[in-house]
């Protein structure tokens, strides 16, 4: 059971090591490997300011991003007044590189009109700037761009004062106020209309989005690979009412999974509704007018159209375009934190050495391996050569541990850290325990007079519990500081939680079945001196049956070990047997002990007085009838 | 020495040798609050002294250095303010980027220009500025906010499985107790907290609750019947139970304790100042004091609040004065046991089996 997990770990990374960029080493953090340290200087969007609150909120989110991506650990700091540090380890890639400067600013807002990438320049010989011309051209050419210059549909219903061409462009509406977001006729106004004409999507210096304009007039913008232009109306709904965002496949209308990816959006209560009423007069709508645009950092990334009768009132919605899995996870990401407050513009991106160097790490790694060794000392003092089996555990879990860090930094992009390594140590202590909780329970079973086998399952399923319990106390820690917290503190709270797991799975697959597999091996089955299960260290001397119809009580005569000699020549060598502490109605043997201890010891020695320290009980203690001692439940 | 130590075990499983820890608890409550109290006063008097990482610092970038020699940077620093430990990182390939805590403005223009001499560069090349905390607010109130969440269950799933809430309660205590104390000797020492010292503490906060709940469930092993007997008060029956755990206890921790001292002794000593250092001073004293608190501060606390409980109290009255009255009635032959019946709960030790022996001997 173990072995096929481990071997397929190895496997696993054996395969990554082959075919793809895994390693046989877990790759480090940025305090031990060093990395890219990115500064970003915040451009401010319009007439706001930058100042140290949105820097902080711009940290907050970035660094919420960053972590969602992993566990990298970034360092993320200020600098002077408007700029923001990154530090991430090792080479960050294209997308974490997006994730940590792309505002992610998501607003819905209605297409008004849309067309051809390119300019829609005077000479044009289409180009008729009057409405009415052009009206019906934009509703006949269905969901393909038309060349001409695409005016508003509905500005034919309106008869109004259509400028015309030689007119200076005006930035006046000609209505008093929108009949609602849709109305063409008030949004766009010569100035608009003119700036749509020029706007050349395939210049790709027009894609590099940034702003996304004023919310309550309309807005002229590209989409992000310069396929299409559009005109789009005032802000319907804000980003900040996405509740949440995944990224997967899209579901199609069969419920079956198709093979695009997709962002999923879930919108807010104040977002579900304002979403149906906006698809509720949208669908009603004819094209380009029935189609909403998401516009993201001024771009629109999507402009699905509603067919007449398509309400979406569960406030969900489903991004589709030119999507990849790791740009739909990395646009879901930004869209979950929200966007960052101000735009971005990396000042300058370098390789920074590690911070604390590799002589942290190697003397770490010593002074790991020293603790451990005298780990092994100890437990060989203590628990002979069941000691080796603490340490054969320890092992297994080492192997574990470093077997599934390596794998979840090549998949999960896991980083070790000084202090995770740190952890990893104290883990030692951690997993040591169960060993010891196990050994003790079964020590104490042996103590209880029951036979190896039988004190092996009474102990385990005694230690078990316990070991659970406790076990299930740090995982509870684990789980919600890495919900909860973020940067280092997650970090931790991860390694905390594959410890504790290593933990228990050792304890249950492996140093439970070898102590199972110990317990029939004659050598412990025997309570061999050397085997730190010798009932006669343990002070049991249990009835035997030798043989023959004869049953023996006491010591084993010759194979009394050295060890045991001065506490048994401690003991007084009469019968001096006193039961101790019992407070009560006494057992018939007590009462019976109790008097013959009274009739011996009256003229040698007087019993234990009250003020007698604990200790003399121990002293009078004798192994040397036949007794077993036994919980009295 | 491990014969004596097995012989140990084995009298304090049987009861033959019974430490009265849950009796004289006053004294244990008395050590701890003197701690707790000691410990308050450093936090207020030196306090903590937080590194860079929390309170942000002065950054001096140095750029076209064409031999990066990291020392030197240390060096230079600490002949114009000789209490810093500066952190120095290479930028690229010839820049130096050298973190401070925050300097006087006279004083950064002291080290841009000895850092200017050391490397030999123009005025230009040596940029200094001002770097905000990388561990700032928002990453502390998120950590105490999942502190606070971790409690909560913490406290909901040990009253589940204790199935009283009165072991939680006592659990909270002593796991404060053990994080203020911990925090107190950080300060007494006088280290810099950092992002490292921080993850010490909070291991220190799972560690506290585990071994807590190791002990805890020997306790509630050993009192699951109380009520059901008379022998026994239930101090009596938990404090058998910590003295049963009191080689797993010491076995733990030592095992515990071993590799964290090596990482101390290999952090302060050779290493000097640094993440190692830090976190392994944070855990030694934390686990030392997890083990003292989890055996003379938790259980008797928890003994204390369930002698309040009515039931229990009935049942400890009742026991107290059965034995009162055994002994009145009983002669000389009972006063050793209730010599040592003052000294807490042991285990009851039932005869041995002795076969044929037990039968009448038939005359001959």
């Amino acid at each position: 059971m173990l072995g096929i997990l481990i071997v397929a770990i190895v496997a696993s990374l054996f395969a990554g090591t082959k075919w793809s960029d895994a390693t046989w080493t877990p790759s480090l953090a940025l305090d031990l490997e060093g990395g890219t340290q990115i500064i970003l200087k915040a451009k401010p969007v319009g007439d706001e300011k930058v100042t140290s609150n949105t820097i902080s909120q711009a940290i907050e989110v970035i660094r919420q991003r960053v972590d969602s991506s992993g566990v990298a650990e970034a360092e993320i700091t200020s600098q002077g007044s408007d700029q923001i540090v990154v530090g991430l380890p090792g080479k960050p890639s294209e997308e974490t590189l997006k994730l940590v400067r792309t505002p992610a600013h998501m607003e819905f807002r209605p297409v008004l009109a849309f067309g051809a990438p390119t300019p829609t320049s005077a000479d044009q010989p289409s180009a008729t700037p009057t409405p009415t011309a052009t009206a019906g051209a934009a509703t006949d050419s269905g969901t393909q761009p038309t060349d001409a210059a695409t005016a508003p549909a509905d500005a034919a219903a309106t008869p109004e004062p259509t400028p015309s061409a030689s007119a200076p462009a005006s930035d006046t509406p000609t209505k008093a106020a929108p009949d609602n977001a849709s109305d063409a006729a008030y949004y766009v106004t010569p100035a608009v209309q003119e700036k749509f004409d020029q706007l050349d999507c395939t210049d790709a210096d027009s894609r590099t989005g940034g702003s996304s304009g004023d919310p309550d007039v309309a807005f002229v913008t590209c989409d992000p690979d310069g396929s299409a232009k559009y005109i789009l109306g005032p802000v319907e709904i804000q980003g900040s009412e996405i509740a949440s965002a995944s990224s997967g496949r899209n579901v199609l209308p069969n419920g079956g999974v198709g093979t695009e990816w997709v962002v999923n959006l879930k919108m807010k209560s104040k977002g579900t509704s304002q979403f149906t009423d906006v698809t509720t007069r949208l669908q009603g709508l004819t094209s380009p007018q029935n189609q909403f645009a998401m516009v993201l950092d001024g771009l629109v990334i999507s402009a699905p159209s509603l067919a007449p009768g398509v309400i979406i009132s569960n406030g969900q919605a489903e991004i589709s375009g030119t999507f990849t899995r790791e740009s739909a996870a990395s646009l879901a990401n930004q869209l979950n934190f929200g966007a960052l407050p101000v735009t971005f513009e990396v000042q300058s991106e370098d390789q920074i050495s590690a911070t604390l160097g590799a002589e942290q790490l190697e003397k770490g790694l010593l002074a790991g391996l020293i603790g451990l060794i005298l780990v092994v000392i100890y437990s060989m003092l203590q628990y002979r050569a069941l000691g080796l089996l603490t340490v054969a555990s320890l092992v297994v879990a080492a192997a574990l541990t470093y077997g599934i860090i390596t794998l979840l930094s090549w998949t999960q992009g896991y980083r070790l850290s000084l202090p995770g390594v740190a952890g990893l140590i104290v883990a030692i202590g951690i997993t040591a325990d169960s060993f010891i909780v196990y050994f003790e329970r079964i020590r104490d079973e042996l103590r209880e007079g029951r036979t190896l086998a039988a004190a092996v399952d009474r102990g385990w399923e005694r230690a078990r519990r316990t070991i659970l319990a406790s076990d299930a106390v740090n995982f509870i820690a684990a789980i919600v500081l890495y919900l909860l917290a973020v940067g280092g503190v997650r970090g931790f709270a991860f390694t905390l939680g594959l410890t504790t797991i290593i933990d228990v799975v050792v304890v249950f697959l492996f140093t439970h079945p070898m102590m199972q597999l110990i317990a029939r091996m004659p050598f412990f089955a025997h309570g061999h001196p050397l085997s730190g299960l010798d009932p006669r260290r343990l002070g049991v001397d249990a009835t035997r049956y030798v043989g023959r119809g004869k049953v023996v009580t006491g010591p084993r005569t010759t194979t009394t070990t050295d060890e045991d000699a001065p506490a048994a020549a401690a003991a007084p060598s009469s019968a001096s047997r006193v039961p101790v502490g019992v407070g009560g109605g006494q057992t018939i043997a007590e009462r019976r002990a109790a008097a013959k201890a009274a009739a011996q010891d009256a003229p040698a020695a007087s019993p234990p007085t009250a003020g007698g320290s604990p200790d003399d009980g121990a002293q009078e203690s004798g192994t040397e009838s036949g007794r077993t001692e036994g919980n009295e439940h | 020495m491990a014969a004596g130590f097995a012989q140990w075990g084995n009298d304090l499983y049987a009861g033959r040798r019974s430490y009265d820890i849950v009796g004289r608890r006053r004294i244990w409550f008395t050590i701890s609050t003197v701690l707790v109290i000691l410990s308050a006063i450093l936090l207020i008097k030196p306090g903590l002294n937080p590194g860079i990482e929390f309170r942000g610092g002065s950054q001096f970038i140095v750029s076209g250095v064409p031999d990066a020699d990291e020392q030197l940077a240390i060096d230079t620093v600490k002949s114009i303010a000789p209490e810093e430990s500066p952190e120095v990182t290479q930028l690229g390939t010839d820049s130096l980027r050298i973190q401070t805590s925050k300097l006087a403005n006279d004083q950064v223009e002291d080290v841009a220009s000895a850092l200017q001499a050391a490397y030999g560069v123009t005025d230009d090349e040596v940029a200094s500025s001002f770097i905000g905390p990388s561990w700032g607010a928002d990453i502390s109130k998120k950590a105490i906010t999942g502190i606070l969440v971790f409690l909560v269950f913490v406290t909901i799933v040990m009253t589940i499985y204790f199935r009283n809430w009165r072991m939680a309660l006592a659990a909270l205590i002593a796991l404060f107790h053990d994080l203020i104390i911990t925090v107190g000797v950080y300060a007494a020492v006088g280290w810099e907290v950092t992002p490292a010292t921080v993850i010490g503490f909070l291991t220190i906060l799972g560690y506290s609750i585990y071994d807590t709940v190791v002990v805890f469930d020997k306790v509630r092993e050993n009192t699951a019947d109380t009520l059901d007997q008379s022998r026994y008060t239930y101090a009596e029956k938990a404090n058998l139970a910590v003295n049963q755990t009191l080689v797993r206890s010491i076995n733990t921790s030592v095992v515990a304790l071993l590799p964290v001292g090596a990482i101390l002794f290999v952090g302060a000593f050779i290493l000097g100042a640094g993440t190692l250092r830090d976190i392994a001073l944070a855990l030694f004293v934390g686990m030392l004091i997890g083990t003292f608190s989890s055996i003379f501060l938790a259980t008797p606390f928890e003994v204390t609040l369930r002698e309040r409980e009515p039931a229990i109290r009935d049942h400890t009255r009742k026991v107290l004065a059965a034995r009162k009255a055994r002994a009145d009635a009983g002669g000389e032959a009972d006063e050793p046991i209730l010599a040592s019946a003052v000294h807490g709960a042991t285990q009851l030790r039932p005869g041995s089996h002795q076969g044929v022996q037990a039968q009448p001997k038939r005359r001959r």
